[in-house]
């Protein structure tokens, strides 16, 4: 069958299949269940009503233990055991951390995570709320916003490919298409630079794509978050004699503080879990390794599912705590 | 001394769009004006464009001689307090006393006892240290004064300071302010509302504005007692001025008008000259002036159709003198039970009618 028509399919199959379980569920509950007639009518309506609930959160939480709670589990499992010949497996304590540990590649990966730690999330709000800022004020507002979030809609994989081409270096004889390395030597550097080779500094040049990615992310939300701030207290400020700045900086963001906090903690796990933009631009190597690439070097190419499992773990029990802060700050700006 | 002057202001928008006209005002140093109009009528945008948040597009403001019209709104000398109070959410209620006082650079220890002290005159004190959303709305409308207190402004703006109030805090906070304005005598305050109650009680003059200028500026009983036009007659006072149609029979120091549909006639203290006879006028009668009446001498015969029980008075409103017209009200003193259906005959004394032609006041000629 043609892939487009086998993807119609599916679509068809998966909406159709969700309306006939709601559908006949309900219609069973209500009719065959308990029946909304006879003697027990009333009693009848009210249990059924205390099951529906249920019945619409059932697809859901089946998804979720299926491909949430028991991978969880699983690899919680793993990163306690190792693999035998033969299809056979024999818990090991945690030998597995131990050898982790012990390795320097890992202490580089932890290390090349907290810094993109500390410069993603700070760059990109700071940037997202800067665009936000200005671009409320002048009229071509709107297209600077959709130019600012459209890397948002690149796939990771896609921008870094756009990233590696402006790194890009050519022989010293050749015309350079990098633009990077165009602008260094238009500049007066003295030859072309293999930018992602630099160790230290290629970590920054790989966050910038990150950054270019999560700054639409933060500018929007962010952008929400102003309009929603009261103008007259705006104006109460200019009446009290504050200057611009001071209005941005102390009327403006604090009373969009909580936003900032859940933008920030947002792209902080998105960071956590950064994954194909070092796979794809150094896999890790000169030394830019990150927590989630080296997961995938263990459990994929050395076939170790033990360490692989044991720094998935790593990676969950650094991002719990934020999201747990990420999601009750987020609840508080709703109320 | 202060001396605030409106000379020739207009407002345009973008797209030739004119909200304000040929506003002229000369308001003196403790003087409480209050501007009020329909809504749309711009009173509040002329309070804006006087604290600078509006730019004015014609005209010019001046205040104590300066010419304000291009200074920003924090060199004006002026202090606002809004509607919904805008208060800084993120602040304390001290921060937000302080805020223009440290922008301004004063020093701390006067900026503490500046604070003390207005808190103090607000009862205050207590809640110096709390955030606005841990106050009710009347508090939080008491920082707002307050944070323009502070500041010792020449001229005060209020933007219908009491609109977000309940009706009970509303008429106390209304008080308060009065109390206020006396402690203060020296300050000058230009307040915006669509409350009459409010204008009336408060003001040392009220301007009223409708279809994009001043209509008249006086006192309350001024705007009550004398109304230069039917606006201003009909929009001070509630139930609203009645108008009767009529046509001048005798002319002298009194006028007496005949009563269109009525059946009678009415004389008027407001004096005409002979060549006004036979000329159609409005006849203006407030709800609270009619009298009914036994003898021959009535302006109109109607019935009554609706009696509106109120306990200290009864609020009539007759049959529509012609199809579609708006029935006239008269508010009678005490427990009217039995009039409904009933025919009145009403007339009022003579130095409570009022007279329009061609809807100004025949007073004004």
């Amino acid at each position: 069958m043609h892939p487009a028509l086998q993807g119609l399919l599916s679509i068809v199959l998966g909406v159709g299949g969700c309306v006939a379980y709601f559908y006949f569920s309900n219609q069973f509950l209500d009719k065959v269940l308990f029946p909304g007639r006879g003697p027990n009518a009333g009693r009848n309506i009210t249990r059924a009503n205390m099951i529906r609930p249920w019945l619409f959160l059932l697809p859901a939480i089946a998804a979720l233990s299926i491909y949430l709670a028991y991978p969880v589990v699983e690899t919680l499992r793993l990163s306690l055991t190792e693999r035998l010949p033969g299809n056979q497996s024999q818990f090991v304590g945690l030998a597995n951390y131990q050898q982790m540990v012990s390795e320097p590649k890992f202490w580089e990966a932890m290390r090349n995570n907290m810094l993109w730690l500390l410069v993603v999330p700070a760059f990109s709000t700071a940037l997202g709320l800067l665009a936000a800022q200005l671009s409320d004020r002048v009229r071509w507002g709107n297209i600077a916003k959709s130019l600012i979030f459209m890397p948002m809609a690149i796939s990771f994989v896609g921008a870094a490919v756009i990233w590696k081409l402006v790194y890009d270096t050519r022989p010293v004889d050749q015309d350079q298409i990098g633009v990077l390395n165009a602008l260094y030597l238009f500049f007066g550097g003295s030859e072309p630079n293999t930018w992602l080779t630099l160790p230290v500094w290629n970590n920054f040049f790989l966050m910038i794509v990150l950054i270019w990615i999560q700054t639409g992310f933060a500018m929007v939300i962010l952008s929400a978050a102003l309009r929603g701030i009261p103008e007259e207290t705006v104006e109460a400020a200019i009446v009290d004699g504050a200057n611009p700045f001071q209005v941005f900086f102390k009327i403006k963001v604090p009373q969009i503080m909580g936003t900032v906090v859940v933008v920030w903690t947002t792209i902080t796990i998105v960071v956590l879990k950064v994954f194909d933009i070092v796979f794809a631009m150094t896999n890790g190597q000169w030394e830019t390794q990150v927590l989630a690439n080296y997961m995938y070097d263990k459990l994929f190419r050395a076939n170790d599912w033990g360490v692989g499992s044991a720094s998935a773990m790593i990676i969950m029990l650094l991002v719990s705590p934020i999201l747990v802060w990420n999601v009750y700050n987020a609840r508080k700006e709703m109320r | 001394m202060t001396n605030l002057k409106l000379t020739g202001v207009e407002k345009t928008y973008a797209g030739n769009i004119n909200v304000l006209n040929d506003i002229n005002l000369d308001i003196k140093t403790g003087e409480l004006i209050v501007f009020v109009g329909p809504s749309g009528c711009g009173k509040s945008t002329l309070l804006r464009m006087i604290a600078g948040l509006e730019t004015i597009t014609g005209g010019e403001l001046t205040i104590d001689g300066e010419r304000m019209n291009d200074m920003p709104p924090a060199q004006r000398g002026i202090a606002m307090v809004f509607q919904s109070y805008a208060l800084y959410p993120h602040m304390t209620v001290r921060d937000n006393m302080s805020f223009a006082l440290k922008l301004a650079k004063k020093n701390p220890a006067e900026i503490d006892a500046a604070i003390e002290k207005v808190a103090k005159t607000l009862q205050l004190t207590d809640y110096l240290d709390r955030l606005p959303k841990a106050l009710s709305g009347g508090q939080r409308q008491r920082v707002a004064i307050g944070r323009s207190i502070v500041r010792d402004p020449k001229v005060y703006l209020f933007d219908e300071p009491l609109s977000n109030l309940d009706a009970a805090l509303r008429v106390a906070t209304r008080i308060e302010i009065a109390q206020l304005k006396e402690s203060m005598p020296d300050s000058t305050m230009i307040y915006v509302t669509h409350d009459q109650v409010e204008a009336m009680t408060l003001a040392t003059r009220i301007v009223v504005l409708a279809n994009k200028g001043v209509a008249q500026v006086g006192s309350p009983l001024e705007l009550y007692e004398r109304p230069e036009n039917e606006f201003v007659a009909q929009f001070i006072g509630s139930p609203a001025m009645n108008l009767l149609s009529g046509t001048v029979v005798d002319t002298g120091d009194f006028t007496t008008v005949r009563v269109e549909n009525g059946g009678g006639v009415i004389r008027s203290s407001v004096p005409s000259s002979a060549e006004l006879k036979g000329t159609s006028v409005n006849i203006g009668i407030r709800p609270e002036d009619m009298q009914p009446t036994t003898d021959d001498n009535f302006a109109f015969e109607n019935r009554v159709e609706i009696a509106e029980a109120l306990g200290e008075v009864t609020q009539v409103y007759f049959k529509p003198q012609s199809p579609g017209s708006t029935p006239v009200i008269a508010k009678l003193q005490g427990i009217h039970r039995d009039v409904r259906t009933q025919t009145m005959r009403m007339s009022a004394d003579p130095s409570k009618v009022h007279l329009f032609a061609d809807g100004r006041s025949l007073l004004y000629r």
